[in-house]
């Protein structure tokens, strides 16, 4: 591969992070049906409909959660385009690509046939079908959880359900330094291609890589020595805490007097 | 090999949530002592090393690109148990903000890459790199090998997670409800494109980047923080419980063991007749498990807990025959403690 394509490649893609992570931060901040509720209650009910998804068995069932997660990504005002880009994309199209054998050689009544033979059963068919929209379907409920929540409520409501406050600081922390980072290696990568004329060896690129790397584990662990004696300087006496700014309102018991009767009712759907 | 949701059933994904939990205990508590109050800033740092790793575009022979996780590295420069959060919080961390792998499948996923992964490729690494300097070859062909063979066991665990799938939740018709295929199927596929692809990949990358820590960044490869040494018991265990996993790989080959012929068997070899004397012995003992088999079970669960079921009775016999034969000859087992130490290696 061309050294300016593997270059450029890497910073587009690392662009395409930070920008992706922007606009949630921005969308979070917008008025919308999801962004007023308690991150709590989002959580759990994001959680509860996974799992209803996952007990789901059948098709119509999960096509009719689908029409409900696009009727909340329109009330929570997000562009339905971003929407769809970011749960169609890589995900369930990478999936489909996985089902398509499945089509052919689960065993079962036929469904499409060419003279005697059997090419796609039924059951292929619909366990195809089960899977791509599974997927799809709880990948959306995530999305919908970060696109309308900031994340400081998210790590306060992790705190809430009692996750150990040790993993709740790392994560707290690990996303600031991800940022910082990837802002570090994409300068990395664009004072390289800065430099470069004409094209070096795949040989000669994994070694740049390398050293890019290498330099930034050492770099890190640089950082995190300098981290931790700043925040020792602050009074930090290991022990993470988390700002809690979050309170229940009505918006809130409604929501969940929804989340679980929609939850029952497919449940009960399912079980007939 | 980040699981989405929706693969796995929800028993499955509670299940390797259970299974994850321990491990993430004694990490913790590990590493909390290792480290005395810089863990959330080493941590969160490495963390942030170890996603930027993941994203990376790495230019591959042959003229396309591969990513790597990096797990092996974090394991050699932080230790398996720092390995064990700090990857854990990446995958919660790509679960959430970029949809790559799943919520409920979060459990499974830190199973396979935050735990096996980090433990198999530190083993190996420890055990072929033992006495060697910082900067010799030797280190670096452990790091590659160990790179390698870590993400393929990774892929394995999470190729059975997968082929179990079918062969226990369907419909009665027969539609299987999450991942269609089965072991037959998802070890092959899985096994292959890890052998072939991603494991070099990783290996390539583990390599190049160990190399430059060598040439200019060796402390990283030696001590860092002073500590607290782990024991090395756990190794063994942890190769212990791996083998263990492994056995339903006997499932594959066809027949029975040359001298191991059962009643029923010796009559199809040829043998015409079986000696009274073994007719006579052959029913005396009425095996608890037979056949490895676990009443309404898979196959390769009832191997998979005949294995752990038998270490656990040969542990329990000879801790038992040890604890005798100390208390007769008062023999004490106490070593004495390390004198130079790593924090968290």
């Amino acid at each position: 591969m061309k050294s300016e394509g593997f270059l450029s490649r890497n910073i587009s893609n690392i662009t395409h992070i930070l920008e992706s992570v922007i606009s949630a931060e921005d969308l979070c901040r917008a008025p919308g049906l999801l962004q007023g509720l308690d991150a709590r209650v989002k959580v759990a009910t994001v959680v509860l409909f996974i799992v209803v998804v996952g007990l789901a068995r059948s098709l119509p069932i999960l096509g009719a959660v689908f029409v409900l997660i696009l009727a909340l990504g329109l009330l929570s005002r997000i562009p339905l385009g971003l929407f769809l880009k970011r749960i169609l994309i890589f995900i369930p199209i990478f999936t489909a690509v996985i089902a398509i054998p499945a089509l052919f050689v689960t065993p079962g009544e036929p469904l499409v046939t060419v003279g005697t033979k059997v090419i796609i059963t039924e059951q292929g068919a619909r366990t195809a079908g089960l899977l791509v929209l599974r997927v799809t379907d709880s990948l959306s409920f995530g999305v919908l959880l970060i696109l309308t929540t900031r994340w400081t409520n998210i790590l306060a409501a992790l705190r809430w359900f009692r996750v150990p406050s040790l993993f709740v600081a790392i994560l707290g922390m690990t996303y600031r330094y991800i940022l910082l980072l990837l802002h570090t290696v994409n300068s990395m990568f664009l004072a390289r291609r800065s430099r470069t004329l004409g094209s070096l060896s795949g040989g000669e690129n994994r070694r740049w890589l390398a050293q890019a790397l290498g330099t930034t584990m050492a770099k890190s662990h640089h950082l995190s020595e300098e981290v931790y004696l700043a925040m020792l300087s602050r009074g930090y006496r290991d022990d993470g805490l988390v700002l809690n700014g979050l309170s229940l309102r009505r918006w809130d018991f409604l929501w969940v007097a929804f989340a679980l009767a929609a939850a029952s009712l497919l449940l009960w759907i399912n079980q007939l | 090999m980040h699981i989405p949701d929706g693969y796995l059933s929800p028993a499955t994904a509670g299940t390797m949530y259970a299974v994850a939990a321990p491990f993430w205990y004694v990490a913790t508590t590990s590493v909390r002592q290792a480290l005395t109050g810089r863990t959330v800033p080493v941590l969160a740092l490495f963390a942030a090393f170890s996603f930027v790793l993941m994203m990376f575009n790495i230019p591959l022979p042959g003229g396309t690109t591969g990513h790597a996780v990096g797990g092996t590295l974090l394991a050699i420069v932080l230790g398996p148990w720092a390995a064990i959060i700090g990857i854990s919080v990446v995958l919660g961390i790509q679960a959430l903000f970029f949809g790559d792998g799943g919520l409920i499948a979060f459990g499974a996923n830190c199973f396979n890459m935050a735990i096996v992964l980090p433990l198999v490729g530190y083993f190996i690494y420890r055990v072929i790199s033992s006495n060697s300097e910082a900067t010799s070859t030797r280190r670096l062909v452990a790091a590659v090998l160990a790179s390698y063979i870590a993400l393929v066991a990774a892929a394995f665990v999470a190729a059975v997670e997968f082929g179990l799938q079918p062969h226990f939740f369907h419909t009665a018709d027969g539609t299987p409800l999450y991942c269609p295929y089965g072991l037959d199927e998802a070890l092959p596929a899985m096994m292959g494109g890890h052998l072939l692809i991603a494991g070099p990949v990783e290996a390539l990358t583990t390599g190049l980047v160990f190399a430059y820590l060598q040439r200019t960044h060796s402390s990283l490869i030696k001590a860092d923080v002073p500590g607290k040494r782990e024991g090395k018991l756990w190794l063994l265990w942890g190769a212990l419980g791996l083998v263990a996993l492994a056995t339903p790989v006997g499932l594959l080959a066809s027949g029975t063991a040359w001298g191991e012929w059962g009643v029923d068997e010796l009559e199809d070899l040829g043998l015409g007749f079986i000696p009274s004397g073994m007719q006579r012995f052959a029913e005396w003992w009425p095996a608890p498990l037979p056949d490895y088999g676990w009443p309404r079970m898979g196959a390769v669960i009832g191997y998979i807990l005949s294995a752990f079921a038998g270490i656990a009775l040969v542990a329990l016999l000879l801790w038992l025959l040890g604890r005798a034969l100390i208390r007769k000859g008062q023999v004490s087992t106490r070593e004495p403690p390390p004198a130079t130490t790593d924090a968290l290696r």
